[in-house]
């Protein structure tokens, strides 16, 4: 009797809802925390940067629209999908990240109670953000939060779950899409959330999340003139600059980033404000 | 229309004394509570409706920014920045009371120096101004209820660069809020218009704000980019042009400075067939041509509802028609003097463009004075998208018509920019107006009405007219540190 052969996955981007390779056929070994080899992760390219950007942006009139108590249905039901998919997550961070069993699992626990706390958030930030403005004068204005568009991010390095939705879940709370670059040594806890919310009722390309290089793929992302913003948090520090010079090109707004925050802290709501607008409506008031 | 040049409205001349504005021969900069001389080369200020020189101006170089910066931080580490807020409430509420009492000085100096008809500095700018004071001064001492946790704190020292269109107000917008939330500043005004904000740092003198608080430091570009990247700057404001901005941006770059920016714009004015049409020309001229269409947010790209547009230019040509062009002096006055001969040749040549590439071009038949930069209020019609009188911004009394059939339609046009700082609505159906509100891409939207500004009304900018709000709770936090 012999032991059974494993069946080993072949590991995908995630764009506008489905599972494409890279365009450019390109893929990169995965190892866990001792250096053994995990898998094949796909490397994406500039064209699946842009693919994934023009995806964000076909789906950002859809989500951005939704109500937010429908938003907020959508993230819960996300933490719901993960909760059923407990284990394989605390696997993949021992492997990635070299946690005990608890550690793993306590870290699951806060990422599923993370996207819980932004679920919350989608049908509050208006009244938390927004304003009644006693004008002088005969107008009701008002301001409300809108989302900016399309959001590029570079997911944490280190914090390969956690990290990850404690940066995806602000921006789509807020009714964006993103389009996310996944840890490059620590991907594979990124693409079971892929395969997490293509099953959440997410739709398609609200989250298009990529597994490649920060360094290769983050001035794309920040030069692309249909990227209204960047949370660099994931990219190497000397690049930051680079970025951001980049992001002056179209006067992206560039999340303020000073190290990589303690994820484990509980967040306020800096990333939702970060991500949306104030629109002032002045509305005229008579008979 | 030869008749509308010799309307039945006549008027006799109707001059504003410029003996009130007080005008010196010469002006200082001010810092550390004092005026001193600048190290740089001294600005003439020129009144640009006739072209004379109104005063010579200290400008600064470089030392004097290094000086400035100094001055502000050990103002914000001795004094403002542990004020407590209630005491620097105080300080702002007298600014506000001392505008006001210097006003009409203030709104004449103003008119002088930047060619604004004085109605409008009178009745608009200083005003407003003296109410962001007001405004803030309220909030100086109730940090701890806007919404940014339980006691945020100042971000330090903020360097501030301002625009020439509305020089006083576009310095209350950046001071009052730096105050209230307890930073120091160091401003930069227009090399143009520098008149009123030492007028200001008079003001401050009176009111007994501690030295090194505020800090006015007149100059050219040059002095704007050495005060932006100063390494002792921790916080950038800046209001001008989406080129500049850019600039500005890439200069902090990896700084990990706090900026905002409030750059141009090229908002859509949506007319609906339903709305009503004479309101409408009125507030279709007071988007585009009030402060002669120096407005970042002014109404320049006009989107008419096809059924209507026939009638709407009709009605609105024969009132542009009226419009008085001349001394910004004389109470009369509608449109006033474009701020320099460089601005002038600015829209002479982005409006040319209008006639090269198709457009129909119409322009009051309204005399204008032989001296000084005057520009006449001019609509193209006839107006495709890809034109660039539809594309960039003019920045001068220069209205863009466009037509559409239906309201999807409107707001694609609307919506069709890189910028994204303004837009008015105008229908008469109240479900139309949020509806269009909701879709536009825009930080402000007007609804049958243009040009609206108020201390607690957030004001700011969607793509590249920057980011950022100036106003109310939300403006508060570009000088936090959250």
């Amino acid at each position: 009797m012999s032991d059974r052969l494993a069946v080993a996955k072949t590991y995908k981007l995630y764009v506008g809802g489905k599972f494409p390779r890279s365009e450019s056929g390109r893929s990169y070994p995965v190892r866990d925390a001792k250096g053994g080899f995990l898998a094949n992760a796909a490397q994406a390219s500039r064209k699946d940067v842009r693919d994934a950007v023009s995806a964000a942006r076909k789906a950002f009139g859809g989500w951005s629209g939704a109500t937010a108590y429908n938003r907020g249905q959508v993230l819960f039901r996300v933490a719901e999908v993960m909760e059923g998919r407990r284990d394989q997550f605390a696997a993949e961070l021992r492997a990635a990240e070299g946690l005990s069993q608890k550690a793993a699992e306590s870290a699951v626990d806060a990422a599923v109670d993370r996207v819980v706390w932004y679920a919350g958030w989608t049908d509050k930030i208006a009244s938390v953000l927004g304003a009644a403005n006693p004008v002088a004068g005969p107008y009701f204005s008002f301001s409300v939060p809108e989302p900016t568009g399309v959001v590029g991010v570079l997911a944490p390095q280190s914090s390969s779950l956690l990290g990850l939705v404690s940066v995806v879940a602000p921006v789509i709370a807020a009714g964006n899409t993103c389009v996310v670059v996944a840890s490059c040594e620590r991907p594979l806890p990124a693409i079971t959330l892929a395969e997490v919310l293509a099953t959440s009722d997410v739709p398609g390309g609200v989250v298009n999340l990529l597994t490649g290089h920060a360094e290769e793929l983050g001035p794309w992302l920040a030069s692309h003139a249909d990227v209204n913003a960047l949370d660099p948090v994931g990219a190497p520090g000397e690049l930051r600059g680079e970025l951001e010079r980049a992001a002056a090109e179209t006067v992206k707004r560039v999340l303020p980033v000073r190290g990589e925050p303690d994820w484990n802290r509980q967040p306020d709501i800096q990333r939702l404000r970060a991500f949306t607008e104030v629109k002032t409506v002045w509305h005229p008031v008579g008979t | 229309m030869p008749e509308e040049t010799h309307s039945p409205w006549e008027y006799a001349p109707a001059p504003e004394s410029r003996a009130i504005a007080n005008l010196q021969p010469s002006y200082r900069m001010f810092v550390d509570g004092e005026f001193v001389d600048g190290a740089g080369e001294p600005l003439k200020s020129v009144n640009p409706a006739t072209e004379e020189t109104l005063a010579e101006v200290s400008s600064a170089a470089a030392s004097d920014v290094d000086n400035a910066v100094r001055a502000a931080r050990k103002a914000f580490d001795r004094t403002w920045g542990k004020m407590p807020g209630s005491e620097r409430a105080k300080y702002l509420f007298r600014i506000a009371r001392l505008i006001q009492e210097r006003g009409r000085e203030l709104a004449v100096l103003e008119t002088l120096d930047n060619g604004k008809p004085i109605k409008e500095s009178r009745d608009a700018d200083i005003p407003t101004a003296a109410a962001h004071f007001f405004h803030h001064a309220g909030w100086a001492d109730k940090l701890s209820y806007a919404g940014y946790g339980p006691d945020p704190r100042p971000v330090g020292v903020a360097g501030q660069v301002i625009p020439w269109n509305f020089p006083l107000l576009m310095l209350a917008w950046k001071i009052a809020p730096a105050l209230a939330c307890g930073n120091t500043v160091v401003l930069k005004p227009a090399e143009t218009t520098p008149l009123t904000a030492l007028v200001f740092a008079e003001i401050c003198q009176q009111a007994g704000l501690p030295p090194g608080v505020v800090n006015i430091l007149p100059g050219a570009g040059d002095v704007g980019a050495e005060l932006v990247g100063h390494a002792g700057v921790d916080k950038v404001a800046f209001t001008g042009s989406t080129e500049v901005g850019k600039q500005i941006q890439r200069t902090l770059a990896g700084s990990g400075k706090k900026l905002t920016l409030e750059l141009g714009g090229k908002a859509a004015n949506v007319v609906f067939d339903d709305a009503p049409l004479d309101q409408a020309v009125e507030g279709i001229v007071n988007g585009i041509f009030f402060n002669q269409g120096h407005v970042c947010c002014a109404g320049s790209r006009l989107l008419v509802q096809e059924s209507v547009a026939e009638e709407l230019l009709d009605k609105l040509r024969s009132r542009i028609a009226t419009l008085r062009v001349g001394d910004p002096l004389d109470k009369n006055t509608d449109v006033g003097a474009v701020n320099s001969a460089e601005q002038l040749e600015r829209i002479t040549a982005l409006s040319a463009t209008g006639d090269a590439e198709g457009a129909s071009r119409w322009t009051s038949p309204c005399p204008l004075p032989e001296k000084g930069f005057f520009f006449s209020p001019t609509v193209f019609s006839d107006v495709q998208q890809s034109m660039r009188i539809a594309r960039e911004e003019i920045f001068g009394p220069v209205l863009s018509v466009l037509t559409f059939r239906t309201p999807d339609e409107a707001v694609a046009k609307a919506n069709n920019t890189p910028y994204g700082l303004s837009a008015g609505i105008w229908t008469e159906k109240g479900s139309r107006i949020l509806w269009a509100a909701q879709k536009m891409r825009a930080g402000v939207v007007w609804a049958n009405t243009f040009n609206r500004f108020d201390p607690t009304a957030p004001f700011g900018g969607y793509q590249e007219s920057g980011f950022g709000r100036e106003g109310g709770r939300a403006g508060l936090e570009a000088y936090l540190d959250v």
